[in-house]
């Protein structure tokens, strides 16, 4: 973190009417780093991403790249690849002269434009689809076509705005490997715009989770998911379980909390807060554990199983605890377990996180 | 078989109105016209024996007696005055001087009801080019009506020339209809192609304003709109006053009775021909086809050329042509606000179907009319054909 940012968005807002889709946004991303925006649609995350590629004009702020403002350079001027969820092929040119395009711009050597262009469809593995049009291939195919002829002209910074959201499920995964990869082959910056958070978490470096125009929180997958800061940012990335409780007493660090029904429990706050606070304890269903007896649990607390679902990698079950219902996600090999079954769930202090609601 | 049949049948039902609506009101005008260009009937029917007979003459002299005898008897069995009338019309159309030939011939047949040497009551009847012209007019069917379409004629030896220059002027005004039409095409194209790219560069209630704009004048009487213009384009009226407040010219510029009128007036009326087939177009091309472009180093205007340009040029060539052909067949805006050099081919063929009542020559120019806009069609057909098939 000691490198100067390569992109910088400072007080950054866009204004729609009266609606403020970003507002007053600060963000910096550096050189060769995987930056996700995240967020559900309206967020406002695509408007950033189009005022980084120069499609939209900030209402106020400025964004930087490299140190210079970026704010008055026409998007022909900026060297940035953008790779739209639509693809954006032109449908009159084959694959190859699609390719070609942003090299023509720039006046490449026709000799130099055919080897680049067969380098990098080589790279995006669709040799031997030069000649086609874009409608003569299928959805994944186009995709990396779009792809092929974003990176072929080495742009600074590769703008990506939900690029997999059309393709379905296997070609997804597929893809979301085959973009890690020349990120990190080839050392690109890339900026990701997508609404889906596994897709985020599998391809991030950081990811900047979006709501209402401005960022709630940015950091690592890990970061978001295990240590989510806000109500929004925990319901949001995966699932969890949300529990009102009242601050009890600790350092922001480790401290303890206590149920409406005046069980203490011990849980980790990224905050230190009066005694009394009301805050929720978000709580994942992987990090519920289960046990026929209170021995050997953490924060045990006894509990009723009203179902138990079968998802084939894991066990699925709805617990109630003190009139509250909590989901659990537990390993298969754990002894079976009926509908109304009376155990005991407990879980890792490190595991629960104190959210202000 | 039957039950096959059975919802075949109750289909085919379904279309008959249909079908028997362009049946009486499409095709069979349209085949009466063709008709009319080429049939010629007046002197086959009533001087039948004399057709009968002229058709097998070599067309050399002396001019055969059964030939003579059948014409005698032609006027004598022809007692109704209209259709002697109409013989006389059409043969003094083809040879002048016919008219009174007939008149002295009529006179001497009706004075006695024996054998008559023709020759001795005028001794143009000893000439062979009279005989001619029966003969050329005795056949049911006649060319005349549409080489005189394209100014030719044929001469005294049938052969095909073109017509002195003062008796016809119908390539000249083929000629002016083609430059007019070409006219009106391009200032369609000019003003509507941006047009429609900003049309689809917009939506909401901004797009339904603006597709209104080229939708409404659509919905108005043609007739109206062009006598709006006809009292816009005055030469104290909205345009002129505006140019001479702004200071732009002093005395008005003549548009109403001039070429620019018509032009003007016409493209205006045509532009929603335009705009429609390529903002259609432009609608089912993706939105960020310029934005990335743009991304991909292309300059506006570049991109414009490369992507934006040919990607409509579907909708610019089926504009382009659905303006050209209605344009040729223009009758109302170029009567009305155009000079009597503005006059395009319809008002030739009107003048000829409703004023000299010639039904042969307004068919013939109709049939002229018809086959350039069906190679018009044909053309297009073909280019948009090999399009689809490298798209």
């Amino acid at each position: 973190m000691t490198e100067q940012p390569y992109i910088e968005f400072r007080k950054v807002s866009k204004v729609f009417g009266s609606l403020t889709v970003v507002d007053h946004l600060d963000l910096t991303i550096n050189k060769g780093e995987f930056v996700s925006l995240l967020g559900p649609s309206g967020s406002g995350k695509t408007t950033l991403l189009m005022m980084l590629a120069g499609f939209e004009d900030p209402t106020a702020g400025d964004i930087l790249l490299g140190g210079s403002v970026l704010n008055r350079t026409p998007p022909y001027k900026r060297n940035m690849g953008v790779v739209f969820q639509n693809y954006a092929l032109f449908p009159h040119l084959s694959v190859a002269e699609n390719i070609a395009f942003p090299l023509k711009r720039r006046g490449v050597a026709k000799a130099e434009i055919a080897e680049r262009v067969n380098r990098v469809l080589e790279m995006v593995q669709l040799p031997d689809q030069s000649e086609k049009l874009p409608s003569q291939l299928s959805g994944g195919q186009q995709q990396r076509v779009a792809l092929a002829r974003t990176l072929v002209f080495e742009p600074n910074v590769v703008l990506m705005d939900e690029p997999l959201g059309a393709l379905d499920k296997n070609l997804r995964e597929q893809m979301q490997y085959d973009i890690r990869r020349l990120h990190r082959d080839l050392g690109l910056t890339i900026v990701f715009v997508t609404h889906d958070q596994s897709e985020a978490l599998t391809m991030s470096d950081r990811i900047a989770v979006f709501n209402h125009g401005k960022i709630e929180q940015i950091g690592t997958p890990q970061d978001i998911y295990d240590r989510p800061n806000t109500h929004f940012v925990a319901e949001f990335i995966g699932e969890t379980n949300l529990i009102p409780v009242k601050y009890r007493e600790g350092d922001h660090s480790r401290c303890s909390v206590t149920t409406k029904t005046g069980k203490d429990l011990e849980v980790t706050s990224p905050v230190t807060l009066f005694r009394g606070t009301e805050v929720l304890l978000s709580l994942r269903p992987e990090h519920i554990e289960l046990g026929d007896s209170a021995e050997g649990l953490e924060n045990a607390m006894p509990a009723r199983i009203s179902d138990v679902v079968y998802q084939g990698d894991h066990l699925r079950a709805d617990i109630e605890v003190d009139g509250t219902k909590l989901v659990a996600r537990l390993g298969r090999h754990l002894p079976p377990h009926d509908p109304g079954d009376e155990v005991f769930i407990g879980f890792r202090p490190q595991n629960a996180r104190v959210i202000l609601p | 078989m039957t039950a096959r049949l059975g919802p075949h049948l109750k289909a085919s039902a379904l279309v008959l109105p249909l079908v028997l609506f362009l049946a009486l009101f499409f095709v069979w005008p349209i085949i009466a016209m063709l008709k009319q260009s080429v049939s010629d009937p007046v002197v086959h029917n009533t001087l039948s024996q004399t057709s009968a007979i002229a058709a097998q003459w070599n067309g050399k002299a002396p001019v055969p007696a059964a030939l003579q005898d059948a014409l005698v008897a032609d006027i004598r069995a022809t007692t109704d005055r209209q259709e002697m009338g109409a013989v006389v019309r059409r043969l003094n159309s083809a040879k002048s001087g016919f008219r009174t030939l007939m008149r002295k011939t009529r006179r001497a047949i009706r004075k006695t009801d024996g054998p008559i040497n023709l020759g001795e009551v005028d001794k143009r009847w000893n000439e062979v080019a009279w005989w001619h012209t029966i003969a050329q007019a005795s056949s049911p069917y006649t060319d005349r009506y549409l080489l005189a379409a394209l100014d030719y004629g044929r001469d005294k030896h049938n052969q095909i020339v073109a017509l002195p220059e003062d008796a016809s002027a119908n390539r000249t005004i083929l000629a002016r209809t083609f430059v007019i039409s070409l006219s009106v095409m391009l200032s369609c194209l000019a003003i509507g192609l941006p047009f429609a790219m900003v049309i689809a560069s917009t939506s909401g209630w901004l797009r339904n304003v603006l597709l209104a704009a080229v939708l409404l004048p659509l919905w108005t009487s043609l007739l109206v709109r062009t006598t709006a213009w006809f009292i816009i384009l005055q030469n104290n009226g909205l345009i002129n006053s505006a140019l001479q407040a702004l200071g732009i010219t002093d005395q008005p510029i003549p548009l109403i009775f001039e070429r620019t009128g018509v032009i003007i007036a016409m493209t205006h009326v045509l532009l929603p021909f335009m705009v429609l087939p390529i903002y259609s177009v432009l609608l089912s091309m993706p939105g960020n086809l310029m934005q990335a472009a743009s991304s991909l180093g292309a300059h506006p205007i570049v991109a414009f050329l490369k992507v934006m340009l040919p990607l409509s040029a579907r909708g610019i060539a089926s504009g382009s042509l659905l303006v050209f052909m209605s344009s040729i067949g223009y009758y109302i805006t170029p009567a009305l606000i155009g000079g009597p050099s503005d006059q395009m081919i319809s008002s030739v063929i009107a003048f000829y179907a409703t004023e000299s009542a010639n039904w042969g020559m307004a068919g013939a120019l109709g049939l002229v009319l018809l086959s350039i806009t069906l190679l018009l069609y044909v053309v297009y057909g073909r280019l948009s054909a090999e399009k689809k098939g490298v798209a």
